[in-house]
């Protein structure tokens, strides 16, 4: 019998075996494959069409994807600890009117109070998930699919056929929704701010790291003495945070509304996310990748309108790309395990 | 050693039970620093018990756990580590997510200011832990795809960064190759020179004879010996494992063989058994025998069709069976009682008479319907043979015990009235009343002409069933025993690759 001690002490020197070097690149960096498809997509419209480079159109993509952008980062953390929110849709809702009924009753109230509130009552929403999720135990998909409901209803409730339109808010306001700075909309800014900052987050504290974790194996993860309902809890409600911020935000961006606000935004923010390289069961996948995800179909959708072809095909392309981007992930992730099968430490 | 200083862990009087079944009774184990301690014992001895109180998933129901001669008390196994104990398992739990340096500092990441995690000094500490180890594994790399030996030694750095002083290996190197083992074991000496008390639980005496200075021997949840190991020799640990009378449990019913039923010829599966040649005759009880991981399992897996294999041939009464196909085999007349009834016997929703129903639908079912009325009868029949303990036959299978629940799975099979029953566990985690019933009916169904390829890791069964017993050791018939020339010994010695040459 040999001991280690007497043996030579290499590192590792990082080597890689060359083969599967792209498809595990591709595995790992997936935003780059998003940026790819985005520039084709760009591309290939403008060729079709001058105009969809314009200043005006780039601004109009931006501030477009930018609340489903916002929103999917919520639904990749959920979805990253192996949950699903589906109840975006309906807390964005809810918070838009709220928003707005606070401009009707004090019509100088301050854009940063209400934002606040809106986030307030996002929160709130998502606490209600996540002790429903983790204290009772009920899987999320059914409990989220509840609250939509409940929520949705409340908000008809609360605005029965009532429309808070643009004249009821101040131009403050309104303006986060139009405004631009050096040519990039506020929204687009505050997207990019978010993501930035919950990329970072996600990569650099222990709470982000652990979200991870306990998606990836959630045994393991009690075992390692991660405190995982707390950290399921913490999901929902910032992911429920986020939907009544992006609230707030979506009522500047549009002017007005009623009580069907964000109606099926929880199913287009899933498939950004999807797209963007989350996985569906948790574990991995980035915000950034989520929010380049929001991008790439928000400009597909926009492309398909100006090469004219009919937007009754935009839900069905969207649908396919979906499809096509798990099938995209299942092939790469039977490409590479053979790679990472073979790296194995080598005993010298 | 240095027994001087008191022990570094000590477990006194630790009683556990489960239900009826007493898994620990009265059982002690001292753990000194600087030394690797062996425990040995067969299936269901009571080692995985011992396991989980020490990792503190499960609690004693009495008994005290001293560490540095002080009582510690573990609720979860945060606490267990904390503590410094680590525990190496069979097959790690690791974060296929996540990547290797992740995965050793999960949970306690070293931060920089703000909180913050040091992902820097994260990775230049599992270099330098892996370079303690004298391997080579890159701290970047996902931790998916990891081998079970690579799985280990993240596990292993995870203990060294938790400074743990008590490391629990169970069964290590049961999935290991020859040259991971080598590598494993020169760890393990790196470890007890630094000082910590390692617990190496294996099935392989010739490991526990390479590696540690004293040995513990359970047996049926008790302490039977713990000696240095220049006092044992693997005869007297292998007595001291297996040396319970011959229970009364075994109503063996004599038959005449008839032709053969089952012939396996040369078959291989890469990597998993080789070579693997035996046949069954109608009216006998072959039991294969070995170690968890000697490819038992596999093998008749790929009999019945669930693996695919890659050369050699299964034979059912002179007609060959397709690669991978269950299907070709039901039809062939071969019924498999899996080890996991939970997941693989039984829908455990479903009631108790679809459950025994559901193999013979084709029998049951008029113009494509299944008939209520039909289902019942043809359950009830088979319940009554069996000597089923049920409430109503419409109540869901998981209401039985677990004795029933089995019968259920035999029922289902035996309805079908097969050719070659192969039984894999068959009494594992049942009482011992029912057990010696499920023994009864294996027993008669070989007197009615039935082959019955039995998979046990219970040496007594094996002993008090088989007509013949084909011993498999790393996925290779190691030996063939007889009736007549059946010893316990010999089996074991077998069983653990100590064959002699004469015999062989």
């Amino acid at each position: 019998m040999t001991t280690t001690v007497e043996r030579a002490r290499v590192p590792y020197d990082g080597e890689r075996t060359g083969s599967h070097q792209l498809a595990e690149l591709l595995f790992r960096f997936r935003e780059l494959g998003i940026v790819l498809a985005l520039v084709l997509v760009v591309g290939a419209t403008t060729i079709d069409n001058q105009r969809f480079v314009s200043g005006t159109s780039l601004q109009q993509l931006l501030a477009g994807a930018a609340i489903i952008a916002l929103l999917a980062i919520g639904e990749t953390i959920v979805i990253v600890t192996r949950n699903v929110d589906l109840s975006i849709g309906s807390v964005l809702g809810i918070s838009a009117y709220a928003a707005g009924s606070v401009f009707v009753h004090y019509p100088h109230a301050s854009t940063f109070v209400v934002l606040l509130i809106g986030l307030l009552v996002g929160a709130a929403c998502g606490a209600v998930n996540g002790a429903i999720v983790t204290i009772l135990r009920v899987p999320s998909l059914v409990v989220t699919l509840g609250t939509l409901y409940v929520i949705r209803g409340i908000d008809a409730a609360w605005a029965g056929g009532n429309q808070i339109a643009s004249f009821s808010l101040p131009n403050s306001f309104n303006k986060i929704g139009y405004g631009t700075i050096a040519g990039v909309p506020y929204l687009g800014l505050i997207a990019i701010g978010a993501v930035a900052v919950a990329t970072y987050a996600m990569r650099s504290f222990r709470t982000g790291r652990d979200f991870y974790a306990i998606g990836s194996n959630p045994e393991a993860a009690r075992l390692a003495g991660i405190p995982v309902g707390r950290r399921v809890f913490t999901a929902f409600v910032l992911s429920g945070a986020i939907a009544g911020f992006a609230g707030v935000l979506w009522l500047s961006y549009f002017g007005s509304v009623d009580a069907i606000a964000g109606v099926g935004y929880e199913f287009q923010v899933i498939a950004a996310v999807v797209v963007g390289g989350v996985a569906i069961f948790g574990g991995s996948g980035t915000v950034l990748g989520a929010a380049l995800g929001a991008l790439l179909l928000n400009t597909i959708s926009s492309a398909l309108v100006v090469v004219n072809v009919s937007s009754n095909w935009n839900q069905a392309l969207a649908g396919a790309l979906l499809v096509g981007a798990i099938a995209f992930d299942r092939l790469i992730a039977l490409r590479v395990a053979p790679a990472l099968r073979t790296r194995r430490s080598s005993r010298e | 050693m240095n027994a001087a200083e008191g022990p570094l862990l000590r477990l006194e009087h630790a009683d556990k039970r489960f239900g009826a079944i007493r898994a620990l009774e009265n059982v002690h184990i001292e753990l000194f620093a600087g030394e690797v301690h062996g425990l040995v014992g067969e299936n269901g001895a009571g080692k995985s018990t011992l396991v989980k109180i020490l990792a503190g998933v499960l609690r004693p129901d009495a008994g005290r756990l001293l560490l540095d001669g002080e009582e510690a008390i573990f609720d979860n196994a945060k606490q267990s580590q904390t503590a410094g104990i680590a525990i190496i398992f069979q097959e790690p739990t690791l974060f296929p997510d996540l990547s290797v340096a992740e995965n050793i500092f999960v949970g306690g990441q070293p931060l920089k200011r703000g909180r913050r995690i040091d992902v820097r000094r994260m990775r230049r500490d599992a270099v330098g832990l892996f370079q303690q180890l004298g391997v080579r594994l890159d701290p970047d790399r996902l931790a998916r795809g990891l081998s079970i030996a690579d799985q280990q030694l993240v596990e292993i750095a995870k203990a060294l960064s938790a400074h743990a002083r008590v490391i629990v290996m169970d069964e290590p190197t049961a999935a290991l190759t020859a040259s991971e083992v080598e590598r494993l074991f020169g760890i393990v000496e790196t470890l007890r020179a630094r000082g910590a008390a390692v617990l190496f639980i294996s099935h392989r005496l010739e490991e526990i004879f390479g590696l540690c200075q004293r040995v513990t021997v359970m047996r049926d949840g008790r302490h039977v010996l713990t000696q240095p190991i220049e006092e044992l020799t693997s005869q007297a640990i292998i007595r001291a494992m297996v040396g319970r009378e011959m229970a009364a449990l075994f109503p063996k019913v004599a038959s005449e063989p008839g032709p053969i039923v089952l012939k396996v010829d040369r078959l291989t599966r890469e990597g998993v058994f080789t070579d693997v040649s035996f046949d069954v005759r109608g009216g006998e009880i072959v039991a294969l025998a070995g170690l968890v991981g000697a490819g038992r399992s596999e093998v008749a897996r790929a009999i019945f069709g669930i693996d695919r294999w890659d050369a050699g041939s299964v034979e059912i009464s002179g007609r060959k069976l397709p690669k991978a196909s269950p299907t070709a085999a039901i039809a062939a007349g071969i019924g498999l009682v899996p080890e996991d009834r939970r997941q693989q016997g039984l829908v455990m929703d479903f009631s108790i008479e679809r459950n025994i129903a559901l193999a013979s639908l084709g029998r049951v079912q008029r113009f494509g319907l299944i008939p209520h009325g039909a289902e019942r009868s043809f359950a009830r029949d088979w319940a009554v043979r069996l000597q089923l303990k049920y409430g109503r036959l419409s109540n869901p299978v998981w209401t039985l015990s677990g004795g029933n629940q089995q019968k259920v799975v035999l029922a289902k099979w035996l309805a079908r009235r097969p050719a070659l029953l192969i039984v894999d566990e068959p009494t594992r985690g049942i009482d011992v009343g029912t057990k010696a019933e499920v023994h009864r009916l294996l027993s008669e169904l070989a007197a009615h002409g039935v082959a019955v390829l039995m998979i046990s890791s219970e040496l007594p069964e094996v002993l008090g069933m088989a007509d013949r017993i084909v011993v498999l050791f790393e996925g290779r018939v190691s030996r063939t025993f007889a009736r007549a020339d059946i010893d316990e010994d010999a089996i074991m010695r077998a069983a653990t690759g100590l064959v002699e040459e004469a015999a062989a």
